[in-house]
């Protein structure tokens, strides 16, 4: 098999273009010119200009969430490769695949200090999947399919490849993709049969079953979230779901509890508490929804189905670990549980529900709109209403708009909902959004935003403006960095430093400035005619939202406490509710 | 009130939960930056190095052997050994200690500088303990011992009361007994 010789910038656009590769998000430097130059003589594939690096690996993940490919990054050596690094922790957080190219000062010149570089495969070595340092031309088109392949494969994740400039400039032979098998990279994807026998025998026999679902279901693909719903047919189990996982199940369905976690709804959280059979489907059991480990659950036999087999035990000690693909353990079950033809326990079911029903009784997410102030909860759910039979993408920002979004929209299918979950970056939902927009340019894209988040990443109005891209950023803007105020108010004994945004930016001139539209509401009448303007709009939108800056984030599971001990309301008592132990989690 | 009881019994749980001291041989590519990849692994989890020996053992396949001695309660153990199997460069982990009986060996070069009755004593000594003088001059020894790191860490002490001592250790290697199928 004679390999093909070319330069070396040639065999990265040609492995790009045979992995499928149609988009990728960058910003040029030295170190990465001769890529360039190969761009500019070709065609097929596109490149966005960010204004930023960090905003090219968040569109980069935007563009993957919402499309289930691999996203892909192109930036310079030293301070681009650096500047990347938040998206690329963010990746590795949220199990996104993304693969992002960095250039490097040549191979004679690397360790000498020289002129923009960076140790970049030292630095991302922990804030990545896997990364590599292409010091040979043979290496480079067997390393640019393997990253591909380690992104993907197993539990996605960002991979980082640093090409020396010498060896884009420099001849070097191209290899296609029939090097399928990685040598030592191989993860499970089927369960053993006796352990989908033995789930099977734990869901039949529950009184008090919950599914607890995560991010992991969108990652397996959209087989995986048709099969989830099948099972929540068959079996009548209530379901709920983390933040990542939100869309996996339709989430109008009555027997869709809500989110669960520090935020989440009250019968969501008192479900996993008193449940007797919980079953985690691509959930990794983080310490936002588990509360106190000591008091997680105490009386359920739990099932973990994770494709990685190092989630499995790891905050939680399970009664029955399965590693595997989702959508393959999730259609093995269903088969079996068809062919034994047995049900549950429908009476105790039938109890299980009417608690569960009580318990939503308590409509945990309530909040009273008035008719001068605009309640944050109350512009979020508009939104929601006024637009669901848009289908939208939404993303987020950080922080208490982020929750409220997760609680009042209600995504039918995955891959709507694009958020920074483990990480919690603050700036991800702008360039995200942007991402999502390039993925699918004739969908509604809206990136609910906090006005403190949103100016994190905001030159990426720039690039917004210059595709042409309709996003929609919808500012919560109450001036306070909202749950961080929060925190100081119910923890920290009002203390608020530095969490007020002092000299904000008129954000309709800002809006303006880079070309887009801008528009503001400060009564609760105006919210709906500003929704339907932003909407009917084809171009891109800035909404300054004015909210009630004191209105905080409920349900609440103070840090430190169990998962059924929630604050529903300002009413709810604080005190002695906040332990030493709990103030030092984050 | 209840609450308080059930804390406390969780925390006593907890408490109770031994710590298990594991040899673990992970198998991997002979590839620049694995080391620091696994070493960054332990150090950014929080894992305990007790001891790391690594060096290339097969050619042909590009493969090295990494030896690691942690402790950690079971479960953290085995979530060490998850970490461990994910990452990309890794072939196989083994828990030497959990598949049963296995040779475990330490290699120390230890000198002693010390005079007269003392100097007498420590040959003696280093007899018993088969431990191999490769170095001599008048003020001083140096021996070589190979066996485990209990009997290293005897030795060692043993000398330090007879003079004044420098050591260096290689760390542990270990292999199973058998044919190596289990």
């Amino acid at each position: 098999m004679a390999a093909e010789w070319m330069t070396g910038a040639d065999v990265v656009l040609k492995a790009l273009a045979d992995q499928g590769v149609e988009v990728i998000f960058g910003y040029p430097g030295g170190a990465v010119l001769p890529l360039y130059d190969a761009l500019y003589k070709q065609n097929s594939l596109r490149h966005i200009l960010v204004r930023q690096e960090g905003g090219a690996v968040h569109a980069a993940e935007g563009y993957a969430r919402s499309t289930g490919r691999v996203g892909v990054v192109l930036v310079t050596s030293g301070p681009g490769a650096t500047n990347a690094v938040t998206g690329l922790t963010d990746a590795l957080m949220d199990s996104i695949p993304v693969v992002c190219l960095t250039g490097q000062v040549p191979t004679h010149l690397i360790g000498n200090d020289a002129f923009q570089e960076a140790d970049t495969v030292g630095i991302t070595r922990p804030c990545t999947k896997h990364n590599y340092l292409v010091k040979r031309p043979e290496d480079l088109a067997r390393v640019m399919h393997e990253a591909f392949y380690v992104a993907r494969t197993g539990r996605p994740g960002p991979v980082v490849v640093d090409l020396p400039k010498d060896i884009l400039q420099g001849l070097a032979p191209y290899v296609g993709l029939e090097r399928a098998q990685h040598r030592s990279y191989n993860p499970v994807l089927k369960a053993a049969p006796r352990q989908i026998e033995e789930a099977l025998e734990l869901m039949l026999a529950a009184k008090k079953p919950i599914l607890y679902t995560g991010g992991g279901v969108i990652n397996s693909g959209p087989e995986a979230s048709k099969l989830l719903t099948q099972l929540v047919q068959l079996s009548g189990f209530p379901i709920t779901s983390t933040l990542m996982g939100l869309g996996a199940f339709p989430g109008t369905d009555p027997r869709f509890l809500g989110m669960l976690g520090m935020h989440g709804t009250y019968e969501a959280n008192l479900a996993m508490h008193d449940c007797d059979v919980m079953v985690a489907i691509g959930a990794r059991f983080d310490d936002r929804v588990t509360g106190k480990i000591a008091a997680f659950a105490p009386n359920a036999k739990k099932i973990q189905i994770d494709i990685d087999p190092s989630s499995i035990n790891k905050n939680v000690r399970v009664d029955l670990g399965i590693v595997g693909d989702v959508k393959s353990v999730l259609a093995d079950l269903l088969k079996l549980w068809k062919t034994r033809g047995k049900k549950p326990d429908p009476k105790a079911l039938e109890a299980w529900w009417n608690e569960i029903e009580r318990w939503r009784k308590r409509d945990c997410l309530r909040y009273r709109q008035g008719k001068d102030v605009i309640k944050p909860q109350y512009a979020i759910q508009r939104l929601y209403e006024l637009t669901k039979d848009r289908k939208p993408f939404i993303t987020t920002e950080v922080g208490q708009h982020q929750m409220w979004a997760a609680q009042f929209f209600k995504f039918e299918s995955p891959n709507h909902w694009m958020t920074s979950g483990g990480l919690g970056t603050m700036g991800y939902g702008l360039p995200a959004a942007m991402g999502v927009q390039v993925a699918h340019p004739d969908a509604l894209v809206i990136d609910v935003a906090g006005e403190a988040s949103i100016l994190m990443n905001i030159q990426e109005m720039s690039t917004i403006q210059q595709y042409r891209l309709p996003v929609k950023a919808f500012i919560v803007n109450n001036q306070w960095m909202g749950m961080v105020r929060q925190w100081q108010e119910l923890l920290h004994g009002k203390r608020y430093a530095e969490s007020y945004v002092e000299a904000l930016p008129d954000f309709v001139k800002l809006a303006e400035a880079f070309g887009a539209v801008g528009l503001r509401a400060e009564k609760p009448s105006e919210v709906d005619d500003l929704i339907r303007e932003m909407i009917a709009i084809p171009r891109a939108v800035l909404a300054d939202i004015r909210v009630d800056p004191a209105e905080n984030c409920f349900p609440m599971i103070p840090s430190g406490r169990a998962h059924n001990e929630m604050i529903l309301g300002p009413e709810d008592k604080m005190g002695g509710t906040a332990t030493e132990e709990g103030m030092v989690l984050v | 009130m209840a609450q308080q009881k059930s804390d406390k019994r969780a925390k006593a749980a907890l408490a109770a939960e031994p710590i298990e001291r594991h040899t673990i041989a992970v198998l991997v590519d002979n590839e620049p930056g694995v080391l620091a990849r696994v070493i960054g692994l332990f150090s950014g989890r929080g894992y305990n190095i007790e001891s790391l020996t690594v060096a290339q053992v097969e050619a042909a396949g590009n493969l090295s052997r990494i030896t690691i001695v942690t402790s950690g309660t079971s479960m953290v153990v085995e979530q060490i050994k998850a970490q461990l199997g994910r990452l990309v460069p890794v072939h196989e982990v083994h828990d030497l200690t959990t598949q049963g009986a296995h040779i475990e060996r330490d290699l120390a070069l230890i000198r002693v500088i010390n005079a007269g009755d003392k100097r007498i004593e420590a040959l003696r000594i280093a007899d018993v303990f088969r431990a191999r003088a490769v170095d001599a001059t008048v003020r001083s020894f140096v021996f070589e011992m190979t066996d485990s790191t209990d009997n290293i860490d005897r030795f060692v002490a043993l000398m330090r009361e007879l003079g004044k001592i420098e050591v260096v250790r290689s760390g542990v290697v270990a292999i199973a007994y058998g044919d190596g199928k289990n």
